[in-house]
């Protein structure tokens, strides 16, 4: 138990040190909300669907969850670049205990900065559903959970920052634009439904919109039992390729 | 014995780093293990501290087997690595605080060693401070004493004195014997600096291309060798030739990329 805490409590330490980090991840967010939002607005509205910021704020919101939770998966290169990995893993606690900590101390660090980039919506114009507040705060740990473990598991078998660009360009960016974050589900061609279908990022998106908005695609109990599944098994995968980790 | 090895062997790929090695080391007693690079130093150091698995062979570490019971070994070292392995971002104490836990020390006598452990190594004044902005010879000091947090039984130390100044490696030195004598911890140590090697080792085995060439004590070695000093005789076991750095399984990994992209 102790050592899951001191884990944690290492993620968390790094994050709220380095001012840059948090400064630096919501500049990107902040951006997707101004530029599209406005942007596209009034485009959307004329079409029909509704008020666009309203529509695009929880994917945005997932978006900060989605980037933050990946890196803090992804550190563990860093960690084994600057040696530190090396005294976690001569320590006398398993493996999963070492996985466990780290998991959760980055999706707090993944869910604090959602927090962050979800207060920067309301100032512009964002009305969320507060009554059904908590079910998108559960969407939103459950996304930060995925993607950290996700994260750890592309990380734990590469031996340096070589392969960082391809996890950006291939599995990042990807998740993010087809999720559902910035375009709505229905009357989607099939080449964007049937990778979107795939995507846990899309039933997270969709259960936090039903949640905050009030119009999920898929139903928000349909969209917590593909993310909390998929959850679970990307854990598992995670722990078992952290744990096969050589020096 | 409180370190057995027989046999033992590791393999990457065809390349063989350790070559059925056999060596013992009595508790209480410090160890040099010395080699030119690329030897096996640090692979056999890592196969010791159950972070490789070796192909083949024993190892028997105060008592327990690193393959089969890793966590009654790890209990049983502390390890001062050759690369730097400190946390940055963190501040000396919380480094200190960190292996205490995970070393599962109950918080009162974790609280009193770090602070007694810094006031040896003397960064008592500045524990506060981000390991970030330490130097060389702060940082190499402070994994020393982190080291040595646990109470380990054999304390291990890969080149523990690299690219330090006369003054640290000397102060280091003597803390390192201090805690030998006093406190019975047995130390393994590789170096590339014979005159420490010669000045605190009671026994030397002498590892080359993955072979153990010789052992016993420093004035064992030179008489075999009928050399007045230990670097004389290392070089007339180990031969002339510059050897290349140990090519790590990165490493390794790295150049088969390249091949396999031309």
């Amino acid at each position: 138990m102790n050592t899951i805490y001191i884990l944690w409590l290492r993620q968390l330490k790094r994050y709220l040190r380095s001012r840059a980090r948090i400064v630096g991840s919501i500049g990107q967010p902040l951006l997707f909300l101004v530029a599209l939002g406005f942007g596209l607005g009034p485009v959307f509205q004329k079409a029909g669907q509704g008020n666009y910021l309203e529509f695009l704020s929880p994917g945005v919101i997932a978006m900060g969850i989605l980037f933050t939770a990946i890196f803090s998966g992804i550190e563990i290169i860093w960690d084994r670049q600057f040696g530190f990995l090396k005294e976690t893993l001569v320590a006398p606690v398993s493996r999963l205990e070492i996985m466990i900590g780290r998991t959760l101390g980055g999706a707090t660090v993944a869910l604090l900065q959602g927090l962050i980039v979800f207060l920067i919506t309301i100032p512009l114009g964002f009305h969320p559903k507060l009554s059904t507040l908590p079910i998108a705060l559960m969407f939103m740990i459950l996304i930060a959970l995925f993607f950290t473990a996700l994260g750890t598991a592309i990380a734990s078998p590469l031996k340096d920052l070589q392969g960082f660009q391809l996890i950006m360009n291939f599995v990042i960016m990807p998740t993010f634009f087809l999720s559902g974050a910035l375009f709505p589900i229905d009357g989607l061609p099939q080449v964007l439904k049937i990778p979107l279908m795939i995507n846990p990022l899309a039933y997270g998106i969709d259960g936090m919109r039903g949640a905050l908005v009030g119009q999920a695609h898929f139903g928000m109990g349909f969209d917590f039992l593909i993310l909390g599944i998929v959850t679970v098994v990307i854990l598992g995968i995670g722990s078992y390729l952290f744990s096969k980790i050589q020096i | 014995m409180i370190i057995q090895v027989q046999n033992l062997t590791k393999k990457f790929d065809d390349f063989v780093a350790v070559n059925s090695i056999s060596f013992n080391v009595e508790q209480g007693r410090i160890f040099a293990f010395l080699g030119p690079n690329g030897a096996g130093k640090t692979t056999t150091i890592k196969m010791l501290t159950t972070l490789l698995k070796p192909t083949s062979g024993k190892i028997i570490l105060n008592g327990y087997d690193p393959i089969k019971d890793a966590d009654g070994a790890r209990h049983s070292f502390g390890i001062v690595f050759q690369d730097p392995s400190l946390d940055d971002e963190l501040t000396a104490y919380e480094n200190m605080e960190f292996h205490g836990v995970l070393y599962g020390l109950p918080k009162k006598i974790r609280r009193e060693r770090i602070e007694q452990l810094l006031n040896i190594v003397e960064l008592l004044d500045r524990k506060k401070e981000l390991v970030r902005n330490f130097s060389g010879g702060m940082k190499r000091r402070l994994e020393i004493a982190r080291g040595l947090l646990h109470h380990p039984k054999i304390l291990f130390l890969d080149e523990p004195t690299l690219g330090l100044d006369p003054q640290t490696r000397n102060h280091i030195w003597s803390h390192i014997k201090d805690l030998n004598q006093k406190e019975g911890v047995t130390v393994f140590f590789t170096t590339h600096y014979m005159e420490e090697a010669d000045r605190v080792a009671g026994q030397i085995a002498i590892i080359d291309q993955g072979k153990i060439i010789i052992q016993g004590t420093s004035a064992e070695l030179k008489a075999k060798t009928n050399k007045s000093s230990l670097e004389d005789a290392f070089i007339e076991l180990t031969g002339h030739a510059i050897r290349h750095e140990e090519v790590s399984s990165a490493d390794r990994m790295r150049m088969h990329r390249r091949m396999w992209r031309r």
